[in-house]
């Protein structure tokens, strides 16, 4: 009972922003080394694995690939929650933590549309087809500018972040969306191979270096995420030193 | 130097406001312009800025000094508007409008000090408060020379030592044989002006 | 001069992401395309050029308005026209018209390449579409000046700006469009459209700064 207490006590804590880039400043030095040695080790077993029967060597986009487009789902799934906190809880890191995701949400997007277009030259023969997938992951990127141009278009964080909670919140339509959409429509994209039921149907010696390759920037991107929020944070509060800058001259100023 | 108008008239959309106005202001003297709102006072400095047609009547500027030519380009013009942009900085803008405008007596640092900004120079002009933002255009005035300054309610916005300091700005221009012909409801400190009264009768 | 250029490149890339703004339009605009027509990969390949043409027209138009309004809102526009004997006002105006080309619409010709990929496109159509519109929406900002200076002081000028400027786009769109065709299609020409493209750019370039300037002096009030 009592550890419960005191655990929610230090989550509040990490609420307060000096707490979390204490907490940041101690916790991403060992993030960053554990996030390269999983990506080494990742791409060790990438090149390890054996090419497909079918593809060839092509196949290895895959493990950079996937992992981009997983990411660039959960990266939304975050905004998404951070939308909440942002709306519903008035968290004050909820804000800071959609703002810094965005960009890199649309970074790896961007990276997972310019994979798959690399892999679908020399397996469909053509950069790009208007599928259900390929197309909802372009609205994807499309809606990860839109927050991008949103929350740069207005000068007052306060105002900006609960008029991109909403429109965060209202873009999470899209991301079932892209889950499913090579289940409900017929797609020239594969269907889902690792999280379906009744298990992988992908070969285990593929598997494996996947799944590592996912872990690693999955950590990456919580490595990057971090390092936007202590950025933002950072740059709120110069913005905040110079407005008092500003003020106190003029008091100076007039005595 | 000497700026003439001879029975000038203006009119804004299609109201005549005043006419068979003439005044002289030769150099080293101010022209206070006053009356009440809807007078005319903004709508004549705009027509010696050569911003607005003339209805009638004559204005130009006699043995101006070399360099400017015409009566528009030996003019500095403070609006209601300060003219800069609040997502650059102080510096920024006041160094745009020197190399567009041309080079005065007071390099940026020293115009910055001369109005009180001098630490505050770097900020984005957008966190100013309405009085820095007025003095930074005033700043404006000193980096870049024109012999005829006017000003349309110049001190709007500035607290009583800002009035004072600005005073002073316009004394120093006055001695160095300036003009000055400021619209203005407040006294502005300026002894031995000519005034001009509008819409009087 | 100089100054003028550079400040215009600074305020279009800090303030508020008008940047990013103009090219999502252009990337939706595209996007939307397969969503009308049907996802016929053919069908896209013939058409492409001519939407990415129509996508970046459309682009190049959005935020025109503001061309002369932010200067206007600010009082800077004042000034620069007292300025005109130093600077004639003309030249103004080209400069101003150069750093908005500049920042706001060639990210969006760097961009139509990419466009070009979605759109099914030939590599020789992709590289021949990039490169009218490189020369021809100088064409459409000069034009678009002139909307945007006659507009100036109207408070909601916006959307009349581009209903100004559209029908006299036209020319430039028949033109970027048919070179872009002739890189690819046996029998049309490329050089003839390509050189009256670069023929209807410079013109404007002397036409529209002049008329711009003249209606931005009648305008103050």
């Amino acid at each position: 009972m009592s550890e419960t207490v005191s655990r929610t006590g230090r989550w509040v804590d990490l609420a307060n922003p000096t707490k979390f880039l204490n907490f940041a400043g101690a916790v991403l030095p060992w993030l960053g080394v554990v996030t390269v040695l999983v990506l080494l080790a990742g791409l060790w077993m990438t090149v390890q694995a054996p090419d497909d029967y079918q593809q060839g060597s092509t196949v290895k986009i895959m493990f950079i690939h996937v992992p981009f487009a997983w990411l660039s789902m959960m990266c939304y799934t975050i905004m998404s929650l951070s939308a909440l906190g942002t709306l519903v809880w008035r968290h004050p890191l909820a804000d800071v933590s959609a703002k810094a995701a965005a960009p890199i949400g649309a970074a790896f997007t961007a990276l997972a549309l310019i994979t798959g277009s690399l892999w679908g030259r020399p397996m469909w023969g053509t950069w790009w087809v208007w599928d259900a997938r390929l197309t909802s992951v372009f609205v994807l990127f499309l809606m990860y500018l839109g927050i991008i141009a949103l929350t740069r278009a207005m000068d007052d964080p306060a105002k900006s972040a609960r008029a991109t909670a909403i429109l965060t919140l209202v873009g999470f339509i899209n991301i079932p969306i892209i889950k499913f959409s090579v289940d409900w429509w017929n797609t020239l994209h594969q269907p889902a191979s690792v999280f379906r039921m009744g298990g992988p149907t992908i070969d285990p010696s593929l598997l494996w270096p996947l799944l590592i390759m996912a872990v690693g920037f999955t950590l990456l991107f919580f490595t990057l995420h971090m390092m936007a929020m202590r950025n933002e944070i950072w740059r709120r509060r110069v913005v905040a030193m110079r407005r008092i800058a500003a003020r106190s001259a003029e008091r100076r100023g007039t005595r | 130097m000497r700026l003439v108008a001879e029975s000038l008239a203006g009119a804004r959309g299609g109201e005549v406001l005043f006419s068979g106005l003439s005044f002289a202001v030769a150099s080293g003297e101010a022209l206070v312009i006053t009356g009440p709102n809807g007078s005319g006072k903004s709508t004549l400095l705009r027509i010696i800025a050569g911003l607005l047609e003339k209805a009638d009547g004559g204005i130009k500027l006699e043995n101006s000094a070399s360099g400017f030519d015409s009566l528009t380009s030996a003019c500095h013009y403070l609006g209601h508007l300060n003219g800069m942009k609040p997502v650059l900085s102080v510096e920024e803008n006041l160094r745009f409008w020197q190399s567009f405008n041309g080079p005065g007596d007071y390099s940026l640092v020293e115009a910055l000090e001369r109005v009180q900004l001098g630490d505050i120079g770097h900020l984005p002009f957008g966190y100013l408060s309405t009085g820095q933002k007025r003095r930074a255009s005033i700043a404006r005035l000193l980096v870049s020379e024109r012999p005829v300054w006017l000003l349309d309610e110049p001190t709007a916005g500035l607290d009583k030592a800002s009035e004072e300091q600005f005073a002073e700005l316009m004394r120093e221009h006055l001695a160095k044989d300036g003009i000055v012909i400021a619209a203005t409801h407040l006294p502005l400190g300026l002894d031995g002006a000519q005034e001009l009264v509008m819409g009087g009768e | 001069m100089l100054a003028l250029f550079l400040r215009d490149i600074r305020l279009g890339l800090r303030a508020g992401g008008g940047v990013l703004v103009g090219i999502l339009f252009f990337l939706a605009v595209i996007a939307v395309v397969p969503f009308g027509v049907g996802p016929d990969l053919k069908l896209l390949a013939r058409i492409g050029a001519a939407m990415l043409w129509i996508g970046a027209l459309l682009a190049t138009l959005l935020g025109l308005d503001r061309l002369f309004q932010a200067d206007r809102d600010d009082g800077s526009l004042d000034i620069l026209i007292m300025a005109s004997e130093r600077h004639m006002l003309a030249v103004t105006v080209l400069i101003k018209c150069l750093a908005h080309w500049t920042t706001s619409v060639l990210p969006l010709v760097i961009a139509s390449p990419l466009l070009g990929l979605f759109m099914n496109m030939e590599p020789a159509a992709i590289g021949a579409t990039t490169l009218t519109l490189l020369v021809g929406t100088p064409a459409i900002t000069l034009i678009g000046a002139v909307g945007a200076a006659v507009a100036v002081a109207l408070p909601r000028g916006g959307l009349l700006v581009s209903v100004i400027i559209l029908p006299l786009t036209i020319p430039v769109l028949i033109f970027g469009v048919s070179a872009a065709y002739g890189a690819v299609e046996d029998p049309a020409p490329f050089i003839a459209p390509f050189l009256i493209l670069t023929a209807i750019t410079l013109f404007f370039a002397v036409i529209g700064p002049f008329a711009a300037a003249a209606a931005l002096k009648s305008s103050a009030d």
